[in-house]
């Protein structure tokens, strides 16, 4: 960009040379000014992670070997958590969609300035801690919490209901969570649908019905995808939400790998599950990236 | 004309056949808030059990917060990394983000893409990487520790925030400073930067708060007397339901609410 414009100049051709040279030295001197930011990435992310890779495939009698991926696939206990970790995910990616795609909806027909207000409602609960989110939903929700006491006064159940410590406090607590990383994007996409659609659409004698179904959903499917797959990726890998909410009923992957590392201290076993965590969610992003040009939805890129 | 019967866009919608969608909306909004206030009014009870509304007020919970010297200590850990991985991310990701932006390298956006690779990694990977890695070079229960994975962390999103920001920003400018004889560092801080600053100013305040909510590394590599409010608050948590926890719920939940209002204000500023 920065060099576009002074290749466009005609150069004499006695300068080209020490011109190009220039050019190339100013891109490199440039790339130097990430190289901070890249040596961080490198030696938080990269060298760690790598070594865990590096020790997954190592056994316990000091040997390559794949004794810690068989393992996987030999115990029926990782098996449930693998079956857990899916569960969870996908149940929160659904719950969110359910309940995020009318917000975003609602949130895209209100004027700019209204609509700004509202999302307040989506930012707030995005800006506080997690582990803040996570506590309230445990008082709420424990034997003597706020809901249980609320739906016997109106008669809803008579005895109170055990609603955390177990899979559905873990949903709640989840979808709670993850529900603004799918409503942003979505409502990114749909504020992009040109009104003027939907009008023609209108004015060749669709009900409005009809016209959201054939137009206005099609076109907000991008922003929902995308929305969803970072739920579902994120969900993949959680671990302080399930930890407090689960109460320990709710293993997933994440879980299983703390508790490797506390009870049994094997590097290598819970080095191995991370990498399949890894894996799999670089198999979900890349998967999607060549369906959806991905990026272009999450960073804005044109 | 009654409201409800109003066209409520230029189609033939009224806001009546719509109702049912601003009702879902607002139990959908409902839901999303009230859970984090209702823990503020919760956290003024002089129970020893959590109660809504509570019968007695009083200040109790925070008087055992501010008076235990665990608590306390673990605030102002807090403290000093979020505010060192600020002064540590922002620059970093700064630069990083406008020299990938401004280059014409064919390398730079395989570069961005490496930078942002801790946004795709799962969090509890790179928290055992770095237990793992820190037990070897000695940086488990160190500040620097946490303050390097924090910055780790907070780089990307701070790239991301100025990438944005330099995307509608006509980098022309900079260029006709130039030919006028600036050098690009000089171009970069009184042209670019300061029409910028909001955005880096808003990417300073995220990776702030990066740091300081960020729990899962936390668990792992911080520790004795370096531990954060973040791995206190989750041990307690796993254990019992402890009101002390409320109380400091509600001072995370103000400053969420001050920084957010903030990049909101900023936001409005810029534009």
């Amino acid at each position: 960009m920065g060099s576009d414009n002074e290749k466009s100049i005609k150069a004499n051709p006695l300068n080209e040379q020490p011109l190009r040279l220039q050019e190339v030295r100013e891109q490199w001197m440039l790339l130097g000014l990430a190289a901070p930011a890249v040596l961080i990435i490198v030696a938080i992310i990269l060298i760690p992670v790598g070594w865990l890779f590096y020790l997954s495939f190592v056994g316990s009698d000091g040997q390559l070997s794949l004794e810690h991926y068989q393992k996987m696939i030999q115990y029926k206990s990782y098996a449930r958590v693998f079956m857990t970790t899916f569960q969870v995910s996908m149940l929160t990616t659904l719950i969110c969609i359910l309940i995020g795609y009318p917000l975003a909806y609602f949130l895209a027909l209100l004027p700019q300035r209204l609509a700004g207000f509202f999302m307040l409602a989506v930012l707030l609960p995005f800006w506080t801690s997690l582990l803040v989110r996570t506590y309230a939903w445990l008082v709420l929700l424990q034997r003597k919490g706020i809901l249980n006491d609320f739906a016997i006064h109106i008669g809803l159940w008579e005895t109170p209901i055990k609603l955390v410590h177990n899979m559905t406090g873990t949903l709640i607590g989840m979808a709670h969570i993850m529900l603004p990383f799918l409503v942003l994007p979505l409502y990114g996409a749909m504020r992009k649908i040109e009104r003027d659609m939907m009008h023609a659409a209108a004015n060749l004698g669709a009900s409005p019905i009809h016209a959201f179904w054939k137009i206005f959903f099609p076109l907000s499917l991008s922003g929902l995808v995308a929305g969803s797959l970072i739920v579902f990726v994120l969900c993949l890998g959680f671990y302080v939400t399930p930890a407090v909410l689960g109460g320990g009923r709710v293993v997933m992957v994440a879980t299983q790998i703390t508790a490797i590392l506390e009870n049994q201290f094997d590097w290598g076993a819970a080095s191995a599950l991370g990498v399949v965590l890894l894996v799999a969610t670089l198999v979900i992003l890349y998967a999607a990236s060549r369906l959806l040009k991905l990026d272009s939805a999450l960073f804005g890129k044109h | 004309m009654d409201w409800w019967k109003k066209p409520a866009s230029d189609t033939q919608v009224t806001h009546g056949d719509r109702l049912w969608l601003y009702i879902v909306a607002t139990i959908v909004m409902l839901l999303l808030v009230i859970p984090t206030l209702i823990v503020m009014p919760m956290s003024f009870s002089d129970s020893q059990y959590l109660e809504f509304p509570p019968s007695n007020w009083s200040l109790r919970w925070y008087a055992e917060y501010v008076d235990s010297s665990k608590w306390m200590r673990a605030t102002v850990t807090s403290l000093q990394v979020g505010t060192l991985t600020m002064l540590l991310a922002t620059p970093l990701g700064t630069l990083a983000a406008y020299a990938l932006f401004v280059s014409g390298h064919r390398a730079a956006k395989a570069v961005f893409v490496f930078l942002i690779t801790p946004m795709i990694v799962p969090v509890i990977l790179i928290a055992i990487g770095t237990f793992y890695a820190y037990g070897r070079v000695g940086l488990n229960n160190t500040i620097t520790g946490l303050v390097l994975a924090h910055t780790a962390l907070a780089t990307p999103l701070v790239m991301i925030v100025i990438t944005a920001a330099l995307r509608t920003y006509d980098l022309n400018q900079e260029r006709v400073a130039r030919s006028l004889g600036s050098t690009r560092l000089k171009a970069f801080f009184i042209i670019t930067l300061p029409q910028i600053k909001f955005s880096v100013m808003t990417a300073a305040l995220l990776s702030f708060l990066t740091s300081f909510d960020e729990v899962i590394i936390a668990i792992f590599i911080s520790g004795g007397s370096n531990a954060t409010l973040t791995k206190h608050m989750f041990s307690a948590l796993r254990d019992y339901i402890d009101p002390t926890i409320a109380a400091i719920s509600t001072i995370l939940i103000l400053v969420s609410t001050v920084l957010l209002l903030t990049t909101q204000f900023i936001g409005s500023r810029q534009k």
